[in-house]
């Protein structure tokens, strides 16, 4: 009882209390700012009070004292219209009757979204788990009886504001890769191998001073030699592989030199512990494997974490398909399973699955994800349709041609996946370096052995044994971690501001860049129309206007609602697919839409080109409503940026010529190229590259994907089509184009920084190598030299994490 | 000096211990949600709206 009468004290003095009153300009549920008419509301829509309703029927109103909202995700606000997607063809049932889903959430924005989410779907009748993996944002539901159930409680999860997507656990990777976790283990063993044999180590080398006798040394040898073997065999693993993996093709890679160094040493200090010798080098071996792997785990989980992020899913082939048999009966199917010739229903507000061809119906799809276009365009019966797009406003009956991997969607995947062939022999600058390396080292060692067995005269073990050492001392330490550490700490920071770096070598490839190309739609611009002020149009009509378009899930009539938020709309409003709204009243009908449904004649055009709804009354002239895709706020100052420090800024656009030149124009673009198809994209950058010039291209649609690939490196907004993020190698978050900025800067001080690891990793092999040379390398010297020469690395490393970049 | 020829077998022992410790959480999937666990424990599960629970 009692908690029952806080509860609703709480909830009730919710709107009220202190803390509201600084707040009672945003909306309660998703935070947006308000305007006049809706702060007495406090709800900034409908479906914001339906989903603060929901949380305080639930009893969990302290979700909005504890939630921390991130500006730069989109806020929970529910999706208005029809979100009914089906999900059951997604529902796995365990053996004892009971269903799972898993799921992919999308606008997580802290703990206590997760807690929301988790404690609404647990109060639900028998739901028997729902828990949320916070770092890969994916949702675990399972719950007993029908199947169905699904979107019962997936629409629960969608009306507080999150948007979520169910994928094929089979298919994803897991948030730790088995890869990650392979590095982890090796980086545990080796390092219980290494803390303990430097434990023996030091009493070897105290004992070199306090007069130890070699019988109590070869026993702590013997035990060094017991832990630090086994473990060199596990640890040394990852880098045996990728070394043999690199000879059997003929090439040399950084983990020969390491894998021969560890065995080498390892090998050595074992016959010297048998031959009862003075030096043995097991702590050099295992710290250096130690060392390596902290390295190796940092950089591929910096990395994974990044893929998990950009690799948000199937979204386009996930919506199973309604199916129309001919009995009529109708039944879900998976897109996989779908033939051609079947009838297949879309509803309005789905996802269509399959390229095909229109029996049935009139509707406007949303073309944006394959063709980059913004505004829908019109399809009728005859109409091709494909898999991907959306059907926005009226019901379809669609015949398939196409399904799986005959769509145009499978046909860009491949088209992709042929551009990323080109680029897959870059050399890292690393791989380079070991080239040059590994026979330099490897001749040293041999002119050692050379000079002191013939030359001076020495016994070929002790001429072995001075070889040897040439090979543990230049052991690649420090040129090892050279880049590592610099992608870590690179990566680090740049995933602080929202950029996220997927390809291990995009950092280096982008600081050569001297070329950006920009996809126009959603890239430069941010890709959802805006309405064009007109003081001409009387207050009165718009609002009217803007009521009327508060029916339609259309992107203009969305548009126009949008600029006039406080606009009633009117119960009655009918809308006629592909063609426009009507509102019959007393006075006579109210017409919103295409410029044939309102009755206007065609007339030369005097206003310009561009998207356009009209508008009319009875008695009153039609309206005109213009609107156009606002580039995103910083993009002009970006291109300008990007100009002055000499680099070439182009842009690439599937739109109509006037349209792309007018927002080229605007941010200050002078070379752009409109109607580009995505064959027409790719073209284009490889003919960059094969005029020598190095491109990164910046685009988010479907369309662009294959660009992306083709392109010397890529970025991508993280509202992209899964897809183009999937191809890109950086991906961004946020509203602002600067990233591009700040990548390319990080970028290019990371390559400074690399390029002086890699000097001082030699200046460190030019003392060290002599010494060893001419016989006086002992394990001490060897691990000190070791070490410090790494922290040296790491250390030089760590500058980039505060340096401020400067941009000229 | 015959001391060391428990005390190294036991300081490994201990070491392997720890280290077979680390092996079982990881496996165990402790290290799949690091973020999740760290911030759920803010919540309370069984209190909603803060409210102390029933006597």
């Amino acid at each position: 009882m009692t908690a029952q009468v806080i509860k609703r004290q709480n909830a009730s003095s919710f709107p009220g209390d202190a803390a509201g009153a600084q707040v009672a300009a945003l909306c309660w549920h998703c935070g947006a700012l308000l305007d006049s008419k809706s702060t007495q509301t406090g709800f900034c829509c409908g479906g914001c009070e339906a989903a603060f309703g929901i949380v305080q029927k639930l009893g969990l109103t302290t979700y909005y004292r504890k939630r921390v909202l991130d500006p730069k995700l989109h806020p929970p606000k529910p999706e208005p219209g029809p979100g009914t997607e089906d999900f059951s063809a997604f529902v796995a049932t365990d053996p004892d009757g009971s269903h799972r889903i898993h799921l992919m959430v999308e606008g997580l924005h802290c703990a206590a979204c997760v807690w929301l989410i988790e404690t609404a779907l647990a109060q639900q009748p028998n739901v028997t788990a729902a828990r949320i993996n916070m770092t890969t944002r994916r949702l675990v539901l399972g719950w007993a009886g029908a199947p169905e159930r699904v979107n019962e409680l997936t629409g629960l999860v969608s009306s507080l504001g999150y948007r979520v997507v169910p994928y094929d656990p089979a298919q994803l990777s897991r948030a730790m890769s088995a890869r990650d976790r392979e590095l982890l283990l090796a980086m545990a063993v080796a390092g219980f191998a290494a803390g303990n044999v430097m434990l023996l180590s030091i009493s070897v080398w105290a004992g070199f001073g306090e007069g130890m006798g070699p019988v109590t040394r070869e026993l702590l040898y013997w035990f060094s030699a017991l832990i630090a073997l086994p473990a060199i065999a596990y640890a040394g693993w990852p880098f045996f592989r990728s070394a043999l993996g690199a000879l059997a093709h003929g090439r040399a890679n950084m983990d020969v030199p390491i894998s021969l160094a560890v065995i080498i040493a390892a090998g050595m200090s074992v016959y010297e512990t048998a031959t009862g010798g003075r030096y043995a080098y097991f702590d050099a071996a295992v710290t250096l494997l130690f060392f390596l792997l902290i390295g190796r785990y940092l950089d591929s989980r910096a990395r994974s974490l990044a893929r998990s992020a950009g690799e948000r899913l199937v979204a386009l082939t996930a919506t199973a398909a309604t199916v129309e048999e001919p009995s009529g009966a109708r039944r879900l199917l998976p897109p996989a399973s779908l033939k051609s010739g079947m009838i297949v229903i879309a509803a309005p507000g789905q996802r269509i699955a399959i390229d095909g061809r229109i029996r049935e119906g009139t509707s406007d799809v949303d073309t944006s994800l394959i063709t980059g276009e913004t505004i829908p365009a019109r399809v009728q019966p005859g109409s091709r349709v494909f898999a991907g797009t959306l059907n926005l406003t009226g019901m379809l009956r669609i015949e398939v041609s196409g399904a799986g991997e005959a769509t145009l969607l499978a046909e860009i995947v491949r088209l992709m996946e042929a551009a990323e062939q080109g680029r897959a022999h870059y050399v890292a600058l690393a791989d380079k370096v070991a080239r040059a390396y590994v026979p330099a080292v490897h001749g040293l060692a041999a002119a050692t052995f050379l000079v002191w067995f013939f030359a001076l005269g020495a016994p070929w073990q002790a001429s072995l044994l001075n070889a040897v050492a040439v090979l543990i001392v230049t052991c690649p330490c420090a040129l090892a971690l050279a880049v590592p550490v610099v992608q870590v700490v690179a990566s680090g920071r740049l995933l602080r501001r929202g950029i996220l770096l997927k390809s291990a070598t995009a950092l280096e490839r982008l600081s050569d860049i001297d070329t950006v190309v920009f996809d126009k739609t959603g890239t430069l611009t941010e890709g959802t129309p805006v309405l064009h002020p007109d003081p001409a149009i009387p207050r009165s009509a718009l609002m009217a206007a803007a009521g009327l378009a508060g029916a339609s899930a259309h992107p203009l009539a969305r548009a126009l609602h949008r600029a006039v938020p406080q606009a009633k709309t009117p119960a009655g409003v009918i809308e006629v697919p592909g063609f426009g709204l009507k509102l019959i009243t007393a006075r006579g009908d109210l017409r919103l839409g295409s410029r044939r449904w309102c009755g206007v004649a065609e007339v030369p055009d005097a206003g310009g080109e561009g998207p356009e709804l009209w508008f009319v009354e009875p008695g009153a002239p039609p309206i005109r409503f213009r609107f156009f895709d606002a580039p995103r706020s910083d993009a002009a100052e970006v291109v300008a940026a990007l100009m002055r420090s000499g680099i070439a800024v182009e842009m690439l656009s599937g739109d109509r010529r006037e349209t792309a030149g007018e927002v080229a124009r605007n941010v200050g673009i002078q070379r752009f190229a409109a109607e580009c198809a995505p064959a027409g994209k790719t073209a284009r950058l490889q003919a960059l590259a094969a005029s020598g010039r190095r491109a990164m291209m910046v685009g988010d649609g479907l369309n662009d994907a294959p660009a992306l690939a083709a392109a010397h490196v890529s970025m991508s907004p993280s509202a992209a089509a899964d897809i183009s993020r999937n191809a890109a190698d950086v991906v961004f978050q946020g509203a602002a184009l600067s990233p591009v900025l700040e990548t390319i800067g990080v970028a290019r001080g990371a390559q400074r920084l690399v390029k002086q690891n890699f000097a001082l990793a030699l200046l460190y092999n030019a003392v060290t190598v002599p010494l060893a040379m001419a016989g006086f390398m002992t394990p001490l010297v060897a691990a000190i030299a070791m070490s410090s020469s790494s922290l040296l690395v790491t250390g030089n490393a760590l500058r980039l994490a505060r340096r401020r970049i400067s941009w000229t | 000096m015959d001391v060391i020829l428990y005390l190294i077998p036991a300081a490994l022992f201990l070491g392997l211990l720890g280290l077979a410790a680390f092996l079982w959480a990881l496996k165990s999937g402790q290290f799949e949600d690091l973020d999740g666990a760290a911030r759920r424990i803010l919540f309370d599960d069984d209190t909603p709206d803060g409210a102390p629970p029933e006597k």
